[in-house]
């Protein structure tokens, strides 16, 4: 069965007098209908890039892309990649949505949100202007912003951060899309607002039967609403799995580092945190082999110095887990054993 | 909204009652005397001293300034008896030179330079903003190369070299303009074709420098909004491009050259010196450098000074009323 979206071998790079910057490198991810596919990693991963590249809103003459995404649509499967720009945009807000990070910048500052929200709604529907701010009273009502009739009539400044994700969010559902690309979309929320969104994200998945991909390098955020997890590092999928999968059998490197990384309640007082040693790598000249290599404690353990000189392969160890090292699974998890 | 329009009012009259002070202790401090300067070739220290008195300058500078300001509200009568002249209220004062009452001469000369400014103001808007949009969408294209030497020409070139260009090409080479007509009155709403003679080309001389000023801004203003993030997101909606530019993009790209054209224009109302002059107009330009650099004419540098500074105060409040409607950030705070 095919899935809402099919991303196969996307190259997002954009071309700039130092070299060309290989943003995104033979990404393939899917997700369906009512699932939610998490990409994590750092900054410069590549995640947002291809996601940008999905909805089309690269600039088309700094970028080359190569590769495919396929968004499987009621009428026919189309290529996001090789149709018109004209194609894209009639299906931007329509069949594929995005949010963003900073919901403050992300709205124009000089109209009401109810304009901004009718304004979507306008596109692919005929109606008054009534219509259009009754539409979005609706929406903001749905996302619960309190006494949305009045609040529609309010500028972006007048909502606090999470009223305003939660505006942004309105407004990308505003045509029911099948697709929702989240980028980062609770990164600059607090702590307690980050999962009121977290859990309406959900709650709307479940009302709209949407596909979400949620762009992230949280991975508390990541557990609590993902059905499966792909982890990026230097513009490439590193690793692929369920939430199980990534969590609890973590089977690169990198996922483990980050994994230690992140701070633990039950680990008591005496467990340090363990941050990955290194930078992470420059997207023009990406280190020959495995782009993790020169921050791997584990690359040595490798004969023959593989990392160092091949790439990879995202391959299958089993069940519908991929993986991109050379290290088996199971060296990987002896390895690991021995050092604790 | 009211009571910030009321503030600013206040703060307005406050200056401009500051500004024509200072205007009256500077002129007492010039070395020319203009008691002596109206005196015939028989001139005797009584004769003089009857001058001075006619002239209101025998009265500490303090006392002419409060005169000055009754006079603007209840008219003023200046000389005495049988020679006694009344100016009505606004009475910016009496000429020494021309023997006329400043409002007057000030009123004859100002449509001349409303007519300027506001040709040029059009003109430099219209072709700033469409050259600056032009050149910011096919950035390091041709058309953005073409207007990049537009600028560049527009802002090297003074007002007095392009002027002078225009009168000895257009108006003498090519007589364009009939040179017994330049500089000649008509109204705008009459004789249309006459005020267009007279005035396109001084108001293009004028704008070409504000042109290039505005087309260089529109063209980073708009290519700096169009990599904001709301933007991105209009695009993310699935609107067209143009709706994006016209709506999105210009709307925050032009707010900030509301302000700065709204002082510009305010500055040529107070007369624009350099293009009256080659052009013969005589706007307030022309009649404040001869107040100033001949006649030492004190009321009509006085008022000319004076209406120049309230235009400025004037369209800054009117450009702060005008900013709240565009960007509701600042209606709120």
């Amino acid at each position: 069965m095919s899935k809402f979206l099919e991303v196969t071998n996307l190259n997002v790079s954009f071309p700039t007098e130092d070299g060309e910057v290989r943003a995104s490198n033979e990404v393939s991810y899917s997700v369906g209908l009512g699932e939610t596919l998490a990409i994590v990693g750092e900054s410069g991963s590549g995640k947002s890039v291809s996601n940008l590249a999905v909805m089309g809103l690269h600039n088309p003459v700094r970028t080359k892309i190569t590769g495919s995404a396929v968004l499987n649509l009621a009428d026919g499967p189309v290529d996001v990649i090789s149709a018109s720009a004209d194609t894209v945009r009639r299906l931007r807000g329509k069949s594929m949505s995005m949010i963003f990070q900073d919901p403050m910048s992300a709205l124009h500052p000089f109209f009401t949100i109810g304009d901004q929200i009718a304004e979507a709604w306008h596109l692919y529907n005929k109606g008054s202007k009534k219509d259009g701010i009754k539409k979005a009273t609706e929406m903001l009502d749905l996302v619960g912003i309190p006494d949305a009739a009045s609040r529609a009539h309010d500028y972006p400044h007048q909502f606090s951060g999470g009223m305003r994700q939660r505006a942004m969010i309105a407004m990308a559902l505003v045509n029911n899309p099948s697709l929702l690309i989240a980028d980062e979309p609770t990164t600059a929320l607090d702590v307690t607002v980050q999962s009121q969104i977290l859990q309406l994200l959900k709650d709307l998945q479940k009302e709209f039967n949407m596909a979400i991909i949620l762009i992230t390098h949280d991975l508390g955020v990541v557990a609590e609403v993902a059905d499966r997890i792909c982890v990026m590092y230097g513009g490439r999928i590193v690793e692929d799995g369920t939430v199980d999968d990534i969590f609890y059998r973590p089977e690169h490197p990198y996922t483990l580092g980050l994994l230690n990384s992140v701070p633990r309640i039950t680990a008591g007082e005496s467990h340090r945190l363990r941050a990955i040693p290194g930078q992470p790598p420059s997207l023009i000249s990406l280190p020959s082999g495995c782009a993790f290599q020169p921050r791997c404690e584990y690359s040595t353990k490798v004969s023959s110095g593989a990392c160092a000189s091949t790439v990879p392969s995202l391959s299958d160890k089993g069940s519908g887990h991929l993986s991109r090292c050379h290290l088996d699974a199971a060296d990987l998890n002896n390895l690991v054993k021995d050092k604790a | 909204m009211l009571t910030f329009v009321a503030r600013r009012l206040a703060y307005t009259i406050i200056l401009l009652a500051i500004v024509s002070l200072t205007i009256f202790f500077i002129f007492d401090l010039i070395p020319v005397d203009p008691a002596r300067l109206v005196c015939s070739k028989q001139c005797t220290p009584s004769l003089v001293e009857a001058n001075r008195h006619r002239l209101g300058l025998d009265v500490s500078v303090l006392e002419q300034w409060w005169r000055f300001i009754v006079g603007l509200f209840a008219g003023r009568t200046f000389g005495e008896e049988g020679i006694a002249i009344t100016c009505a209220a606004p009475a910016l004062g009496y000429s020494f030179s021309r023997h006329e009452c400043v409002t007057t001469i000030v009123a004859e000369a100002f449509p001349f330079t409303l007519s300027l400014a506001l040709g040029a103001f059009v003109l430099w808007l219209s072709v700033g903003i469409s050259l600056g949009v032009l050149s910011a969408r096919k950035k390091g294209k041709f058309a953005d190369r073409a207007a990049s030497v537009f600028v560049l020409v527009g802002t090297s070139l003074p007002t007095f070299i392009t002027g002078i260009l225009v009168v000895l090409f257009i108006v003498l080479q090519f007589n364009l303009v009939n040179p017994l007509e330049l500089g000649n009155w008509h109204n705008p709403f009459t004789e249309p074709l006459g005020w267009l003679q007279t005035f396109f080309f001084p108001c293009a001389t004028l704008a070409l420098a504000y042109a290039a000023t505005y087309t260089r801004f529109t063209r980073s203003n708009v290519i700096e909004t169009s990599s904001e993030d709301f933007i991105r997101t209009a695009r993310a909606k699935g609107l067209t491009e143009k709706v994006i530019l016209r709506k999105h993009t210009l709307r925050a790209a032009l707010a900030p050259i509301v302000t700065i054209a709204g002082l510009d224009f305010a500055g040529l109302l107070g007369g624009a010196i350099i293009t009256e002059g080659i052009f013969g107009l005589n706007g307030l330009g022309r009649l404040s450098i001869k107040a100033v650099t001949q006649t030492y004419d004190l009321p009509i540098i006085v008022a000319t000074t004076l209406i120049a500074s309230a235009f400025v105060l004037i369209m800054n409040l009117i450009v702060d009323i005008a900013y709240a409607f565009i960007d509701p950030r600042v209606r709120t705070s």
